[in-house]
Formats: structure tokens, C-alpha cells, sequence
């Protein structure tokens, strides 16, 4: 009647090392499970009231034990935590060289955009054994990107962003659930992931709703919106140059320094004269009710790529 | 009943109960209350639990359900589980524990009372206009900028509720502060004594944040002004660092008050001293210290820097260390002791039992890369009902069984009272186990409908549900049956050592004829009589009735 399982399926590179830890978990709980509940069973049954067990000189307390039974249990949390961040290091550190998807979450819905131009909603297509990292923002609430097959749930935010990467490994098709409540029709923002094989990737990459890729839909943008009369290669206005400035420093007026990652460039559209590169005044206007999450992930894209090669397109 | 005319029950009117300054009767009152809000908490957990025996959202609709599991949680956390053994056991026991007549401020004690009413009646206004939808947690920018729903009534209500929380706590401060009986140092104190002492160290410290960030969160949602939401230049997840700040600590007012019950239950039933008196009540500082720097094990996922991560991992695993100090110290105290198992014992024993579970899973949730999985599943869940009905509701079941006849003169009928505690563990295990397995799978929480695959689970814990909830309906019962019928109690019917049975059932109005002089350490059993332990060269204790 039902399809039983006890554990998930196990789809992705990440699942297994998590897997692994849970497994530990469970056999350290079981040992403590003994520990306490088999002294606790056998005293219970051993002292009962009518018992003619010894009762004298009972001991009141034990340096020696309390000590063992602080220190086994330290010990053996040293060694769970260490685990655990290992493993959550390997989780939160997005990897080179991924298929890089933007996503937006909304109330109710996953929009998605593949950097091929592909667009998608509530489903999300990848290619197995290739490494992808989402480019997570929310154009509402708080929302969560939760895979169970990969074991991988990164809550996604208003007005920032947040990856979050996998590796299939087993085509197939998975749930996807917005894992983070988010109002009335929360359990209905569920899609689902399906993992193909590269060639049939390919071939659907280009059938269905096919937009233009993502470098140059901001590249497009970044002209229409007016952003390369000031920005761009034959400017009068002293504004910043954005070739090469991706990931790096910037000193800001004031003489503090911020990262260029997605935040700043994207506040720096929104919210212009909150933090200024050093030497440049506040000549540029608020692009606020201008541009879609969608647009400024694609604009962002494109800065991005002004940083990644000569050539800005994949 | 024949009461003594000195009786804390002998006066009858109405305003002797309203106007009363008797710590005995504000614990009533409180137990009153808490057994409404309960109620109410427990339909709203029925209909959900219901709900979720099929896949399809059909019982409810989507809004309806979202706002049941916002009541549930906010009148179970605040206006049940947080007053239910400091509020209620603490303010009947405590001053009896210290040999003392009331509070040090008996006045303020009422007024506790009123606001925690005031609180709760603004929570039901909420609740009867059409409910919240936020879910307890009250999450921005969803409460403070999307949600439709009466979430500043409710806020109110837990803000003004989070006062009586205050003054309660200040006043046991300084009630073991200043009102001790002579002799009753600090080490000869109970450990109920201890744990309600570190409950209320965090009420008094904790609850303001919770205060001022729900006063935040209601003036963005008034008046706009960004503070959480990011569209009006705010940080979402500032609030859940302010939030957690206080619900963390505030799991701790949750399950602090328990162990101190079950420390005073297992050594009555097995006629033994504590083992390792100085550890257990120093863990309970401990639990209370530590219990301040955990708040973000609650957002792995949030967005929060890895770096910060790691740090409260490693100190959610150094909070684990003086809970499992006093699981093994009681189990040691088994050791030698003469065990009988009376209803209170039961409920010792299950808390034990549930609270390792439930502290064992913990342990899950504060591996990182694991909790990154079951965040926000069924497994924390299952995680945390285990630590707050598994532990305090089984804790104070098991001290509301054990002080019946203190508080109403009568006994509870045993037979029905073992059954209920058995009916109750059972119920609870085959309603929560089944969800730490959901958890894993992947089930989210807070899902109105849900992937069929999720369902044979799911109609477990209905059924375990619907067994839990004879469980408490039981006693309900023959609490109230035994006010009339019950066996009238002794003045000392464990033949138990606190101060607190020194004294006539029910005591009188002022506790003691004459204040109590403490000559030894709590728990002066003798395991081989099963008595008392024999006072040596000492004047006899006169409880002067």
C-alpha cells in the first residue's frame, strides 16, 4: 500500500558523507542507549523494595566516576563536532567550475534560470555527475531550497544571496520542497530535481522556453538600462571600471574596503550612495523599482564574467 | 472535606481566591490557567495530527492549518510549558522547600498572575478574531510585512506574558536569596531548589530580548520602519539572532524545572541521597550558563558565516555535557537504594528515558553537516518534543502526582495513576519516534499536505496521538474525582525528607507553626529501613501539628 523506507535515497557525492555521520550518530546513541538504560533497568529490577539486595554503605558520590562520565562524553563530542564541521565545510564551500543556476524564490514558486538561457519553474534539470551551484536570492520572504536525495537545504533571503552545490550521481527524479516557512501555500512550493544524462541535457537545454544566456541578457541590460554609458569603455563620467573586479577588494570612500561578491553589486545598483569606491562621488541614481531579482541576477552574471576570462561568455 | 480551620483551602469566596497573597493559592490559580491554555493547545495538535493522516490537505484548508500550528505552538511554549513547573509546582513547593510562609514579595507574585491573564487574554483576542499564521517562531519579513493575520495581538499577548515570567523568576531569587530557613545552607538546599533558582536566572535575563525583539518586529509591521525586512533596509536575520537569543535559554526554562522535579522524585521512590549532589546542582548552573551562547544552532542554514557555525556547534555539544552529567548521576542513585514504583516514580523513569533520547538526538542537530539535512523536518520535531513533553510535561506529571496530596489533602487512586503513566509513554514513543524517521526522509515541517510516501509514518503518530491523548485525559479525571472521593493523605505520605511534608496536608495558610531548623543535607534516606536516616544527638524536629 505504502512505499516503506527507513532512509532517503542517497543521489548526490555530498549524501554520502552525511549518510556516514548519521550512521556514526546512531551507533554512539545506541552505546549511550545501553550505558544508561541498561544500569538503569537492571538497579530498577535488582533494588526493588521487596529485594533482599545488599543496601549498606551505599555510596553518596565518586570523583573518579563523575569524572569518567564528563570526560568520555566531551571526548567523544570533540569528535562528532570536528566531524560535522568537516563535513559542513565541504557543504557550504561551493566549488570551481560548476553549472552555475540562478534561482528566485517567491511565495509560491521556484523560478530558474540556467546560464544556457533555459528557464524553469518548480523543476530544476541537471545533468548527472557534473557539479552545480544555485545562486540563491528571494524576491519576498524567507524561503529554503531543501533536496532530501542530495542532502543539501539552504535558506534563501531577501536582498541577498546565497549557493548552495551538488553533484548527482544517480539520474533519477527527486523531490524538491521549499523547506523554510513561508506562508499560506508553504507545502505547496514543492517541484522536483531531475537528474539526466549529460547528452540529454544537452538536447533539452535547448527545446521549450530558451531566453538568451544570462551573460548576455545582462550584457543587453547593462546597455539598456543605461549602465555602460557611465561604466562602459568610451565614458566621460568618472565613474568605476567593473573589468576585473569580481571577488576583489574595493576601498570605499571613508577608508573602510568590502568584497565585490553578488551583495555589494547588487546593493550598489539598489541603494547607490551606501557604499562608495574611494575617490568616485554619488552621481549614480537608484535603479530600485527599475529591475527585476531576475534582471539583477542576470546584470550581476554579466560583471561577473567581465572578471572571469577576456572572452565574457561561456 | 474536613479542612484544619488553619487550612490554606478553608476560606471559600471568591475574592479569597483573587485577592490572595498565599503562594500555595497563586500555584492553583496558575494551574488553573495553564490547564485552559493546554486544552485549547491540545485540539489544535489534534486537528492537525488528523489532518495529516492522508497526503491531500482535506480536513482544513492550507490558512486554517497554518494557524493551528501557530496556536499550538504559542500557547503550548508560553502560556503552558514555560509557567507549568516554575509557576504552578514552583510557587506551591519552593517557599515550603526553604522553610519559609510565602515569596519575598507575595504581592507581586499576584500581580504576576493578572498579567500572565492580561497576556492570555489578549492571545485568545488574537486567537477567537481569527488566529496567526506566522508560526510561534514569528519569522520576519513574513510576520512583519506578508502575513494578513492578527500577529500583533498575539505578540502582544507574549509580551505581556513574558512579564509575569520576569517577576516570577525575581521574586524566587530572591525568595532562596533572603528566605531560607535557618541552617538550610546552599548545599543543603533541594535540587528542585537549584533548578528553579537557574530556571529563573534565564527568565529574568532572557525574556526582555524576547520582549524588545517582538516590540521590533511590531513596530516595522506598524509603522514601517526597517528593521527586519530588507526591501525597507532591515536584516531578517537579525531578528532570528534575537529571537533564538531568548528561545534558546528559554528551551532551558523548559526542561530545567523537570530535571529538579525528577532529582526530588528519584530519591523519594528509591530511598537513596542523591549521587553527586554538588554535580547535579552545579550542572544545572551550568545548563543555564551555557544555555546563553547556543542561540545559533538555530540557523546552520540561515545565512549565517560558516565560521560562526562551527562555534555554535561546539558549544551546543559542550551544553550536552551537564544534562548527561545528571542522567548518569540519578541512574546512580538507583544503586543500593530501595526502589518502589509509585505513580511519581513512573514518570521519573519515563522522563529519563525520553529526555536521553531526546538529548541524544541532539546531538544529530549539532553536527553541522547533518543538521543541514533534518533542519527544518520532522526530526527536530520530534527532537524537541522529546526534550519538552517527553521530559517537563512526563516531569510535571510526575511532580503534580507526587504533591497532589500536599496541595489537596487527598490521594490520587494509584492503579488509575500507574495506567496513566504507562498509557503515556507508550502514546508519546509511538507518536514521535515514527517522526525522527520522517525527518530523515526528508519531511518538512510545517507542511499541511505532503508526497504520499510520507503517510505510513504520519498515521503512526495520529495513532500514537490519539493514545497520548487518553494519557492526559485520564488524570484529568481522577484528579478531579479524588478532590471528593480520594483517600484523605497523611502529612507525609512518601514519608519523604523535604521540609515541604513537615507540614499538615494541606498545610496551613503559613506553611509552618514554627519555622523548621535544617540540620543536614536533602535526602537523608535510609535505603536499608527505607526510612528516614536516624538524627544524631539532635533535638527532635517538632512539626508542632
Amino acid at each position: 500500500m505504502w512505499t516503506f523506507r527507513l532512509f532517503p535515497e542517497a543521489a548526490s557525492t555530498g549524501a554520502r558523507e552525511v549518510d556516514l555521520l548519521y550512521f556514526a550518530l546512531i551507533a554512539i546513541s545506541a552505546f549511550f542507549m545501553v550505558v544508561v538504560f541498561g544500569p538503569l533497568i537492571f538497579f530498577a529490577i535488582k533494588y526493588r523494595r521487596r529485594s533482599k539486595a545488599d543496601r549498606t554503605n551505599p555510596p553518596h558520590g565518586s570523583f573518579a566516576l563523575e569524572m569518567t562520565w564528563t570526560a568520555i562524553p566531551l571526548f567523544i563530542s570533540f569528535g562528532l563536532f570536528t566531524w560535522g564541521a568537516m563535513a559542513y565545510f565541504d557543504i557550504e564551500r561551493a566549488p570551481k567550475n560548476a553549472l552555475r543556476i540562478d534561482v528566485v524564490g517567491k511565495q509560491w514558486m521556484w523560478k530558474l534560470q540556467h546560464a544556457e538561457g533555459k528557464r524553469e519553474i518548480d523543476e530544476l534539470h541537471v545533468p548527472v555527475g557534473q557539479t552545480v551551484l544555485l545562486t540563491m536570492t528571494s524576491q519576498d520572504v524567507i524561503h529554503s531550497f531543501y533536496v532530501p536525495a542530495f542532502r543539501v537545504k539552504q535558506d534563501v533571503l531577501p536582498g541577498r544571496y546565497t549557493t548552495e552545490w551538488f553533484k548527482p550521481t544517480r539520474t533519477g527524479e527527486y523531490h524538491l520542497f521549499c523547506a523554510e516557512f513561508c506562508g499560506t501555500e508553504h507545502s505547496g512550493m514543492i517541484g522536483r530535481v531531475v537528474v539526466m544524462e549529460p547528452n540529454a541535457y544537452e538536447q533539452w537545454l535547448t527545446t521549450g522556453d530558451v531566453a538568451l544566456p544570462s551573460v548576455a541578457a545582462g550584457q543587453r541590460l547593462f546597455t539598456q538600462l543605461g549602465c555602460s554609458g557611465c561604466h562602459g569603455d568610451s565614458s566621460k563620467i568618472p565613474a568605476p571600471r567593473l573589468e576585473g573586479i569580481f571577488g576583489k577588494p574595493v576601498p570605499l570612500n571613508g577608508g573602510a574596503t568590502t568584497i565585490a561578491d553578488e551583495k555589494y553589486i547588487r546593493d550598489s545598483i539598489l541603494m547607490p550612495g551606501a557604499q562608495i569606491a574611494a575617490g568616485y562621488e554619488n552621481l549614480m541614481p537608484t535603479f530600485k523599482d527599475r529591475i527585476t531579482e531576475e534582471e539583477l541576477m542576470q546584470v550581476i552574471t554579466y560583471i561577473r564574467s567581465l572578471s572571469e576570462t577576456n572572452t565574457p561568455a561561456r | 472535606m474536613k479542612l484544619q480551620p488553619q487550612s490554606y483551602l478553608a476560606e471559600h469566596t471568591v475574592r479569597s481566591w483573587l485577592l490572595t497573597h498565599d503562594h500555595k493559592r497563586i500555584g492553583i490559580l496558575y494551574l488553573l490557567t495553564i490547564i485552559v491554555f493546554f486544552a485549547i493547545a491540545s485540539v489544535a495538535a489534534a486537528l492537525m495530527r488528523i489532518e495529516l493522516v492522508t497526503p491531500q490537505g482535506d480536513l482544513v484548508t492550507s490558512e486554517t492549518y497554518n494557524k493551528l500550528f501557530t496556536i499550538h505552538g504559542v500557547l503550548m511554549v508560553w502560556f503552558f510549558l514555560i509557567p507549568s513547573i516554575p509557576a504552578v509546582l514552583g510557587n506551591f513547593i519552593l517557599p515550603m522547600m526553604l522553610g519559609a510562609r510565602d515569596v519575598a514579595f507575595p504581592r507581586l507574585n499576584l500581580l504576576s498572575w493578572y498579567i500572565f491573564i492580561a497576556g492570555g487574554v489578549l492571545a485568545l483576542w488574537s486567537l477567537i478574531h481569527g488566529g496567526v499564521d506566522t508560526g510561534w517562531t514569528f519569522y520576519t519579513p513574513y510576520s512583519s510585512t506578508y502575513s494578513n493575520s492578527h500577529v500583533i495581538s498575539m505578540a502582544a499577548g507574549v509580551f505581556v506574558a513574558g512579564f509575569s515570567s520576569i517577576i516570577t523568576g525575581m521574586n524566587f531569587m530572591v525568595t532562596v536569596h533572603k528566605m531560607r530557613a535557618p541552617g538550610l545552607r546552599w548545599f543543603r538546599l533541594p535540587l528542585l531548589v537549584w533548578s528553579l533558582y537557574a530556571t529563573s536566572l534565564i527568565m529574568v535575563l532572557a525574556t526582555p530580548v524576547l520582549a524588545i525583539t517582538l516590540a521590533l518586529m511590531s513596530v516595522e509591521r506598524v509603522w514601517g520602519v526597517g528593521i527586519f525586512d530588507p526591501k525597507i533596509g532591515g536584516d531578517p536575520v537579525l531578528f532570528q539572532h534575537l529571537f533564538w537569543f531568548y528561545s534558546h535559554p528559554a528551551v532551558y526554562i523548559m526542561i530545567l524545572p523537570g530535571m529538579g522535579v525528577v532529582s526530588e522524585l528519584i530519591t523519594c521512590f528509591s530511598r537513596r541521597r542523591i549521587f553527586g549532589y554538588g554535580y547535579v546542582a552545579a550542572a544545572s548552573m551550568a545548563i543555564a550558563v551555557l544555555g546563553f551562547v547556543v542561540w545559533g544552532h538555530h540557523m546552520f542554514v540561515a545565512g549565517q558565516s560558516v565560521y560562526s557555525g562551527m562555534m555554535f556547534s561546539i558549544l551546543s555539544y559542550m551544553v550536552s555535557i551537564p544534562s548527561a552529567i545528571k542522567v548518569f548521576n540519578w541512574t546512580a542513585t538507583l544503586h543500593k537504594g530501595s526502589i518502589s514504583f509509585a505513580t511519581p516514580m513512573l514518570y521519573a523513569l519515563g522522563f529519563i528515558g525520553l529526555f536521553t533520547i531526546g538529548g541524544l538526538t541532539g546531538l544529530f542537530l549539532a553536527a553541522l553537516a547533518v543538521d543541514v539535512h533534518v533542519t527544518d523536518t520532522y526530526f527536530v520535531v520530534a527532537h524537541f518534543h522529546y526534550i519538552m513533553v517527553g521530559g517537563m510535561v512526563m516531569a510535571f506529571m510526575g511532580g503534580l502526582h507526587y504533591w497532589w496530596p500536599k496541595i489537596t489533602g487527598r490521594m490520587y487512586p494509584e492503579f488509575a495513576g500507574k495506567l496513566a503513566a504507562m498509557i503515556t509513554f507508550i502514546g508519546f514513543n509511538l507518536t514521535f519516534f515514527p517522526q525522527f524517521i520522517l525527518g530523515y526522509l526528508g519531511m518538512p515541517r510545517r507542511y499541511h499536505a505532503y508526497p504520499p510516501e510520507f503517510q505510513f509514518f504520519h498515521i503512526l503518530s495520529t495513532a500514537g496521538a490519539s493514545i497520548l491523548g487518553v494519557g492526559y485525559l485520564l488524570p484529568f479525571l481522577y484528579f478531579l474525582w479524588s478532590l471528593k472521593w480520594g483517600r484523605v493523605a497523611s502529612g507525609n505520605p512518601w514519608e519523604a525528607t523535604g521540609l515541604e511534608w513537615q507540614t499538615p496536608s494541606p498545610p496551613p495558610t503559613h506553611n509552618f507553626e514554627k519555622t523548621p531548623v535544617v540540620t543536614r543535607e536533602p535526602y537523608a534516606y535510609d535505603a536499608v529501613t527505607g526510612k528516614e536516616e536516624p538524627q544524631e544527638g539532635l533535638m527532635q524536629q517538632t512539626s508542632a501539628v
